[in-house]
């Protein structure tokens, strides 16, 4: 079983957020860089079915050089290769990233490679754009499953879940498929010493890329308004209760 | 024309659908198009009227017996076939699980850009619209280009409002042609939610831990006041990381959207990814050791204590008064 | 107190406990962790380091920690790999018995027994202190915070960020911050990283950098699956890859000091809002770490190379660094009340705190912060351009063998003397101090090696022949024979003059200064505790005029101490003449026929006898001569303007060739010439913990004036001395091998049998100085002693590279072991 996962470099925020002098970069200066949670799991994921099913499993990205980081991390817990379509930085929007992607895949089927799963994160953490999965899978005519929990493939069947209204979704597709996985679907591992000095030693394939830019064209980026409000302190500890029980009878949560 | 992708349950519109009526209304006017919405499955008839007071002009309906299961693919080709066939611009739908997946389908068959978790959309020349990024932490404003425009709408950036003077609405029916590899992917089957569960989604009071709950066993005391209010259990990140709660329960970004009538917040520091996913809240109590955890520039009320002094205490107040 | 990381906390403690009341703790971020160098800290502590004070900080701090309850002792093995690192545990152990610290070598299975989870074969020993512990440094100033809450002597403002600071008239008065302003007349700058930046607001420098050290963290490891609580494991500190290796709970740190100096500036650490982590846990850089990734493998891999340890916490942490390795602490000498508490790590922190609080209080610590003292710093230390490049040269001797006689390889050249050019001539090899660079032997005198042979005491050891010349050697005995030349441009010179001169010197200083004008006087200066803070010599030129001449090294610190003694009155002034004034000394035999022969003034003893000064015109130049010696000789330091001391040189080469004339360096002046002199050095013999009684220095009689010091130095007089300082000779330095080794300092004196010698006050023994004595052909040490053993005879002992070498008391006291009737001085 060949597995292709696809994963996007993106700062790693977690304090204030501050932007570029252009607006249109986050300013990273103080950032580390990583994957979606989204990603990590669809990383894990692909880890997991080569080591169930056997075969050979594949990260790819689209990005700057930098982003190796990012290919090598995936290859600390176990992907066994690394493809870096390399920019010059600037972001790519969806369809043009779908195309990169599309083509990518295509060189790799020419090459002798083809791929039975490939997954990618529902959504890029940064960008957001819930599309880029969907847009490859049709440019490659393959059935495409998104916002997938629970993986299970046998008999070239890829059964997938996912939450819907407190309930699950269930659905089936035949092998090639894109798989678009949400963080839930495992407990990603952390790299092993022996596993990330592994990575360092691998080859990064690489290309560079056709740019098909076709939009959403980002203009700048802006700090929503803070909404800084004012918090009523209700009381310490456990002698606030009735102030809170007293809360929950004025917004009418308890009858 | 302005083609909305309505969600409906059992003949009634989702909530999500109608604020991107709402968002889609202006819009029309200021392009001076009807507005119009696409539904799917039996019940949708019903939907219509109801429609009609968010401004909705045309209903269409797409008949398919094989699409009474969801079928992402086939519903967003059968989507794209209506806009071509509707010859409409702009292509609306709310920015749900499903509303992003149609409509992901509908503009990649169409060759045609989307721009997803738009809060605001400027016509013009071109669209312009501000959409969110990093989970609605940080905005963008984006320039949007072709003969036809997809955009989804945030869920909770309004609140639905109907048209001040409804006008009168048709219904059609449209049969779309599919093909079996469209219709590939499709729910085969459905597991229930557990009888008498509040979905986190739904949930009117939801019960947060974070890393403050310090273990999987002190749960229980956030489980009981939920039970109390029949309201769900949410938990941050760490909590999932950590393995003390499954990943169903995370609030945030990379887990779920929530908007109850109250958030309580208990040992819950407030990392920027919890609160994208809980600031739809009506209000926030935090219960927190410190008073100047991120999460307190957040809240409207909150008690300063240890949680699990805190937790209990208010569940012994409200048995006290449900017993008198 | 701005800062609430174990710095701060410890001294609001400390400040409480010594009676300060109304003390307000302010920090921009949050408690119990603001998100400084503390809340990352790997928290161990290893008690052993060569400097004394430094250990002497440390053993108080683990002391201070385990009466909080924070202290888990897990013991502690620094290991080798290399026969140079196990070489340099043997020096360790020589320190370790120095300061009094149960510590021993063992073998690689006693390691593997201690550490199961090592890889000793590639282990040549290691260097274990069982007392090593952890510590838990939020909680330890929690609880400090709050025991100074609770005496009623401390307000804690969190989430307070200080924006401003008032000064007038070079004193401190008030705080502002983003909450209020806060009238003071003391501030505390327990700051960390951010100290430099705070110390600007109010014109004063704090010279550190915050730099990165790398720690990951990985588990869960099996091994420590069953252990209970956060360490049960010694900590392995990987000597010879700079890295380290300990348990926390179900995971192993490994951090290290190998990788590159990333130095940062203080105004480019993100803000606590902007931090993904915390200001002072950056982004993991992986690409640093690779090689020392490898290296730890190869000591833990049972752990590392184990598939199932993941890595799951990986950061740079900033600490601070500075350009000479210690701490910042004192008042700043630019502003009055404005104290600095910086470049403290967890190990030593409650320790110093405990210092600086005293120090504050009554000006009298303890233990001696002088090495730390911020009052140490030259302008051209301040500058960043020093901080960065000595800082990064530094970091890297984290865990290094470092020799006592070191030299920075950065920035050098700063400070040169006017005849500088003459010395490259002469072949100088510098090394530096304050930033002069100062010739510490010139490789002209080469030829004298021939003259002198086995009296020059050649050394075969390469420990002791590093940064050493046997030249040095030869220059004295040149110098003994005929005449030298002693370029000491790094003198620090100061005036003070005005109309209360007399009297504000005669408050300072021990020894008598209303003597004639042209005499000289050397004497010590005490704190108010009797303790030593300086010696230095003053000449009196004028009624009201006095010249003030110190070592450049502490130079600075003494400018201070003569600084904040100053009457407010304005009736003394004290300028700084350093920069105006050359020194050269000459000194020898032949030394007045030299002098006498450019100068048409009386040198005879009985028109210039010792211990005078006069002006006297040397050729061309008027220059002042004061008949004084460090060395033992016949002979005068001669002062002269800085742009005239090629001149002067020049002329005293030229009317030396025929007296023989050598030029000597710094290596005979500090070291052999002093030694034979028994003249005690400030840092070395001449330290708080000891008082003049105890180091021979009292006068037969105590001047009548008051006197900083004198009530304690009067009851010193009145007790007897606990130790008392001797010169001892080392009888044979022949070790087991068959090769001659020679002491350099600070090593143990034990009795023959290795015993300590600990005196009444439970001080050890140990060599305070070391060194050649060419004159009579020995190796001499200094050591105080306990008054039974300071009995010249005494068979003792020193530990030397883990063999004992016998020795014999010389001397008790200060009689010199060369010359004792100082005739050659007086002659």
């Amino acid at each position: 079983m060949n597995v292709l996962v696809c994963v996007k470099r993106v700062p790693e925020t977690g304090g204030r957020v501050t932007l570029s002098a252009d607006a249109r970069e986050i300013d990273t200066r103080y950032l580390g860089f990583t994957v979606s949670p989204h990603e990590e799991c669809a990383t894990e994921e692909a880890v997991r079915l080569i080591e169930a099913n056997g075969g050979s499993s594949t990260v790819l990205t689209l990005g700057p050089e930098a982003a190796s980081d990012q290919l090598r991390a995936a290859m600390a817990i176990g992907v066994d290769r690394a493809i870096l379509l390399e920019t010059d930085g600037q972001d790519w929007d969806p369809m043009a990233t779908a195309g990169a992607i599309a083509d990518a895949i295509r060189a790799e089927s020419a090459a002798g490679v083809d791929y039975d799963v490939l997954l990618f994160g529902n959504e890029a953490a940064d960008s957001g754009d819930f599309q880029v999965g969907i847009r490859v899978a049709l440019a490659l005519g393959l059935p495409c499953i998104s916002g997938v929990k629970s993986l299970e493939i046998k008999d070239g069947v890829a059964t997938a879940r996912r939450e819907a209204g407190g309930g699950w979704e269930v659905f089936e597709v035949p092998l090639p498929a894109v798989v678009a996985v949400r963080e839930g679907i495992n407990l990603p591992r952390y790299p092993s010493v022996p596993g990330r000095l592994r990575a360092k030693k691998k080859e990064i394939e690489r290309f560079v890329p056709t740019a098909r830019p076709a939009g959403p064209e980002k203009i700048r980026l802006r700090l929503p308004a803070e909404t800084e409000g004012r918090v009523e302190i209700l009381g310490s500890g456990a002698e606030a209760a009735p102030a809170v029980v007293d809360l929950l009878q004025r917004i009418g949560v308890l009858a | 024309m302005i083609l909305t992708f309505v969600e409906q349950a059992d003949g009634r519109p989702d909530r999500s659908s109608l604020e991107a009526l709402t968002a889609a209304r202006p819009l029309a006017e200021a392009l001076a198009v009807p507005l119009a919405a696409v539904l799917f499955g039996s019940g949708a008839v019903a939907v219509a009227d109801e429609l009609a007071a968010y401004g909705v002009g045309a209903v269409h309906v797409i008949e398919d017996e094989r699409l009474t299961a969801y079928a992402p693919a086939a519903w967003g080709r059968s989507v794209a076939q209506l806009v071509s066939a509707t010859s409409s611009t702009v292509v609306l739908a709310a920015g749900t699980d499903r509303g992003q997946e149609v409509l992901a389908y509908a503009a990649a068959l169409l060759e045609a850009p989307m721009a997803a978790n738009c809060i605001e959309i400027r016509p013009g020349e071109r669209f312009e619209v501000t959409r969110q990024r990093w989970g609605g932490s940080l905005l963008e404003d984006a320039r949007l280009d072709g003969s036809v425009c997809f955009m989804t709408i945030a869920e909770h950036a309004n609140q639905p409002e109907e048209a001040r003077a409804p006008g009168p609405v048709s219904v059609s029916p449209f049969t779309p042609t599919l093909t079996d590899p469209d219709l590939r992917v499709r729910v085969v089957a459905r597991v229930a939610p557990e009888v008498g569960k509040i979905s986190l989604a739904d949930a009117r009071v939801v019960v947060g831990g974070g890393r403050g709950v310090g273990g999987a066993e002190a749960f229980s005391e956030l489980e009981e006041l939920a039970g109390l209010l029949r309201g769900a259990v949410g938990v941050s990140r760490v909590v999932t990381s950590a393995g003390w709660r499954p990943h169903s329960q995370q609030v945030g970004q990379t887990g779920t959207r929530i908007a109850p009538d109250l958030y309580i917040a208990c040992g819950i520091s407030g990392a920027i990814q919890h609160i994208v996913g809980c600031k739809a809240a009506k209000a926030i109590l935090a219960i927190n050791t410190d008073r100047e955890a991120p999460i307190m520039a957040r809240a409207s009320y909150a008690v300063i204590g240890d949680l699990h002094a805190v937790v209990p205490a208010i569940s012994a107040e409200i048995r006290r008064r449900q017993a008198s | 107190m701005i800062g609430a990381g174990i710095v701060g906390n410890s001294m609001a403690y400390h400040l409480a406990r010594l009676g300060w009341r109304d003390i307000v703790l302010i920090d921009k971020g949050a408690l119990p962790n603001p998100g400084g160098s503390t809340g990352h800290a790997s928290n161990f502590i290893f008690t052993t380091d060569h400097n004394k004070e430094m250990t002497a900080f440390t053993l108080d701090s683990v002391r201070q920690y385990k009466e909080l309850g924070v202290f888990t002792q897990s013991g502690g093995i620094e290991v080798a790999r290399t026969p140079e690192r196990m070489e340099e545990f043997k020096r360790r152990l020589a320190s370790a018995h120095s300061w009094g610290i149960d510590a021993e070598l063992i073998t690689p299975d006693r390691i593997r027994e201690l550490v199961p989870y090592i890889e000793e074969s590639i282990l040549l020993g290691g260097f274990y202190t069982p007392g090593v512990g952890v510590v838990d440094s939020l909680r330890a100033g929690t609880l400090m915070r709050e025991a100074a809450v609770e005496m009623g002597a401390l307000t804690v403002s969190a989430l307070t960020e200080t924006t401003g600071i008032d000064v007038v008239d070079g004193r401190v008065t008030a705080v502002h911050t983003d909450r209020g302003i806060i009238q003071t007349e003391a501030i505390v700058i327990a700051c960390g990283i951010w100290s430099p930046r705070i110390a600007r607001m109010a014109g004063a420098s704090i010279p550190l950098t915050p730099a990165v050290h790398q720690m990951i963290s990985v588990g869960p490891v099996p091994a420590f699956a069953d252990t209970v609580g956060e360490i049960t494991f010694p900590i392995v500190r990987d000597m010879d890859t700079n890295m380290y290796e300990r348990q926390h709970g179900g995971d192993l740190e490994v951090g290290s000091y190998a990788h590159r100096p990333i130095l940062m500036s203080p105004d480019d650490i993100p803000s606590i809002a902007e931090s993904a982590q915390s200001p002072t846990e950056l982004p993991f850089t992986d690409d640093d770490f690779d090689v020392q990734m490898e290296q730890a493998l190869e000591l833990v891999p049972e752990i590392l190379r184990d598939e199932r340890v993941g890595v799951r916490y990986a950061i740079n942490g900033l600490l601070s660094l500075t350009p000479d390795g210690m701490p910042i602490l004192g008042e700043t000498p630019e502003v009055h009340g404005l104290w600095s508490v910086a470049a403290v790590w967890i190990k030593e922190a409650p320790g110093i705190a405990r210092a600086v609080a005293e120090w504050m209080t009554h000006g009298t610590p303890e233990i001696d912060p002088h090495s730390s003292d911020i009052a140490r710093f030259y302008d051209h230390q301040r500058v960043s351009a020093h901080v960065d490049a000595r800082s990064a040269e530094g970091f890297n001797k984290t865990y290094g063998i470092v020799h006592p006689m070191e030299q920075w390889a950065s920035n050098r050249n700063v400070r040169l003397s006017p005849v500088n050019i003459r010395q490259r001539e002469l072949g100088a090899v510098f090394f530096e101090a304050a930033g002069w660079e100062r010739p510490f032997w010139y490789g002209a005198n080469e030829h004298l090696l021939a003259e002198y042979g086995e009296r020059v005491m050649p050394r075969a050891a390469e420990w002791e022949s590093r940064w050493w010349s046997p030249i040095i050697n030869a220059e004295h005995l040149a110098m003994r024979d005929r005449v030298g030349l002693v370029d000491l441009a790094a003198f620090a010179i100061f005036d003070v003059s005005g109309p209360g001169s007399m009297e504000y010197l005669q408050g300072l200083v021990v020894n008598q200064v209303d003597v004639k004008v042209g005499r000289v006087i050397y004497t010590p200066l005490l704190n108010g505790a009797g303790g030593i803070v300086a010696d230095l010599t003053l000449i009196r030129l004028g009624r009201d005029h006095f010249r003030v001449v110190t070592g450049g090294g502490l130079g600075m610190r003494d400018k201070k101490w003569f600084a904040d003694h100053l009457p407010a009155d304005g009736r003394v002034q004290v300028h700084d003449l350093t920069s105006a004034l050359y020194t050269v000394g000459v000194w020898g035999p032949r030394s007045r026929d030299l002098v006498q022969s450019l100068t048409s003034a009386d040198l005879s003893n009985a028109a210039f006898p010792f211990g005078t000064a006069r002006t006297v015109d040397i050729g061309s130049v008027r220059t002042l001569m004061s008949r004084i010696s460090y060395v033992g000789e016949l002979g005068w330091e001669i002062y002269a303007p800085m742009e005239q001391g090629l001149k002067l040189w020049d002329l005293l080469w030229t009317a030396g060739q025929p007296h023989g004339v050598v030029p000597v360096g710094i290596g005979v002046y500090a070291t052999t010439g002093r030694l034979e002199k028994g003249y005690r050095a400030h840092g070395n013999e001449l330290e708080l913990d000891f008082d003049l009684v105890e180091a021979g220095m009292a006068r037969p009689t105590v001047k009548d004036a008051d006197f900083v010091g004198k009530t304690a130095y009067l009851a010193q007089r009145d007790a007897a001395p606990v130790s008392i300082l001797c010169t001892l000779t080392v009888d044979d330095p022949t070790s087991a091998s068959g090769v001659r080794r020679y002491m350099l300092g600070r090593e143990p004196i034990t009795k023959p049998d290795g015993g300590f010698l600990v005196d009444a006050k439970g001080r050890r023994s140990y060599a305070t100085s070391a060194g050649s004595a060419p004159s009579i052909g020995k190796h001499v040490l200094l050591s105080y002693l306990p008054p039974e053993y300071a009995v010249e005879g005494t068979k003792l002992a020193v530990e030397y590279f883990g063999e004992r070498y016998p020795v014999t008391v010389a001397v008790v006291g200060s009689t010199p072991i060369f010359d004792p009737e100082n005739a050659r001085i007086r002659a």
